[in-house]
């Protein structure tokens, strides 16, 4: 089973220390087509959450099984199969659902945070683990990218949660700044995501050197990251 | 994750392959398993997703047919910008032609095609137009799509709706801004135009088809 401590580490490190988005800088490609608002941002990561859940029980389970010198192309087999059968059921019993995460759904298979975490976590650690870590590197990546989504669309169109009402279609977006904010078109574009998303790296960064200092020790060497789209 | 004994190098060549062929049987089948048994469910939600785009271009009060089943194979269609085969339905009515129902393509959009639906009255005014896929810049050329629109009450596509060439004249099929009749939103010039453009011709295609699209492979 699992020890509090464990689960503590699990959670930290995939809300926090680890956080796909602003730490191990993955799937960005998704990140900069989808987080024109918070709705999209939020429901892409439910749906990474749901595959990386599912990913990292079978790959875990089934670790022991995987030869080590061919263990990417069945994880990718494995991660592709799962992700086809989550769009077909999606698509065949959540319809409604469906019709709001389906575009989402096909762009995880390319997501390489899936792939990352299995070949990082889910290949060395039971299943209860490895789906929790992905549930959290899942919760990771959802306030990042709704956080992001949010503020690009504050800043573009003065506007909260718009699309809402493709998810729920009695809710309506909220309009924060006045009707008569002209806009600020770069935020919605891509170089506005890089930037705003250069911003909370740098935001994350202070925290931590500011957390560092306060303990008196020194903030712990940058982690190196092979970054991918 | 070494066995109990020591494989040779071509035994464990065999055997790795051997392990990655079951990894694969046993996902290609779960996949197909998965493809068959929600295929069925996948077709109905189709069917009605096609026919929820049909209601947004004409009410289902116009017409009495199984219109999805009333559809007609279109070689690519220059006059509609199709430069692929596409389906047109036909609506009728008491066995009446109603209303073409057809998919065109406006080519010089801001940001590449914008891809429309409409539907044409056999009087050959035009019972709606809805756009369904385009690249135009968000928050300036999108509000062609409804859903972007901010004129909740009027969008600015349905102003088409009820066009026809005895009421607006070829002339007069332009934006304001080249001297016609169509509204469009300041800053934003090229999609409206583009979309405008486009209606117009499918409008013209319909009025020099129509008979033959309504007879086509109907006994009479």
């Amino acid at each position: 089973m699992i020890t509090r401590d464990e689960f503590k580490t699990i959670a930290g490190n995939g809300i926090w220390k680890q956080n796909t988005s602003i730490v191990q800088i993955l799937g960005l490609c998704p990140l900069l087509a989808v987080t024109t608002n918070a709705v999209n941002g939020i429901m892409l990561s439910l749906a990474t959450i749901l595959v990386m859940a599912l990913s990292g029980v079978a790959i875990a389970s089934l670790r022991n099984l995987i030869p080590h010198e061919i263990r990417i192309p069945v994880f990718i087999l494995i991660v592709a199969a799962l992700v086809t059968v989550v769009d077909l059921l999606f698509n065949a019993n959540l319809h409604a659902l469906y019709l709001v995460l389906g575009i989402f759904i096909p762009l995880i298979v390319t997501n390489c945070i899936v792939l990352a975490r299995v070949e990082a976590f889910a290949a060395k650690n039971p299943p209860l683990q490895s789906t929790l870590d992905g549930i959290f590197m899942g919760v990771g990546m959802l306030w990042t990218l709704g956080l992001l989504g949010g503020m690009r669309e504050l800043l573009g169109n003065g506007t909260l949660f718009g699309g809402i009402d493709m998810v729920f279609p009695s809710l309506h977006p909220i309009q924060v700044l006045p009707e008569s904010y002209p806009g600020f078109l770069l935020a919605l574009l891509p170089p506005g995501a890089f930037i705003l998303l250069g911003c909370m790296i740098a935001w994350k960064n202070w925290m931590e050197a500011r957390a560092a200092r306060r303990a008196q020790t020194k903030p712990p060497a940058p982690v190196a990251t092979a970054g991918c789209h | 994750m070494s066995g109990a004994k020591e494989f040779s190098a071509p035994d464990m060549a065999m055997r790795t392959a051997g392990i990655l062929f079951v990894f694969v049987i046993i996902f290609t089948g779960l996949l197909s398993g998965a493809y068959q048994w929600t295929k069925p469910s996948i077709e109905a939600s189709a069917a009605e997703e096609k026919m929820r785009l049909v209601d947004e271009v004409l009410p289902r009060s116009e017409y009495d047919n199984a219109l999805l089943e009333d559809s007609l194979a279109l070689p690519a269609t220059p006059e509609l910008g199709l430069s692929e085969t596409s389906t047109l339905y036909r609506a009728r009515r008491d066995k009446q032609p109603a209303a073409l129902i057809f998919e065109a393509v406006a080519p010089d959009g801001y940001a590449g095609k914008i891809r429309l639906i409409m539907a044409v009255r056999a009087d050959g005014k035009v019972a709606g137009v809805r756009v369904t896929q385009h690249k135009e810049t968000p928050g300036l050329g999108d509000y062609v799509e409804v859903k972007k629109d901010k004129n909740k009450a009027r969008p600015w596509i349905t102003q088409f709706n009820g066009m026809g060439l005895s009421e607006v004249t070829d002339k007069a099929w332009k934006v304001k801004k080249d001297g016609g009749e169509i509204d469009y939103y300041a800053g934003a010039t090229v999609t409206p135009r583009a979309v405008t453009k486009a209606i117009l011709k499918a409008v013209k295609w319909t009025e020099a088809n129509r008979d033959r699209l309504f007879a086509e492979g109907v006994s009479q």
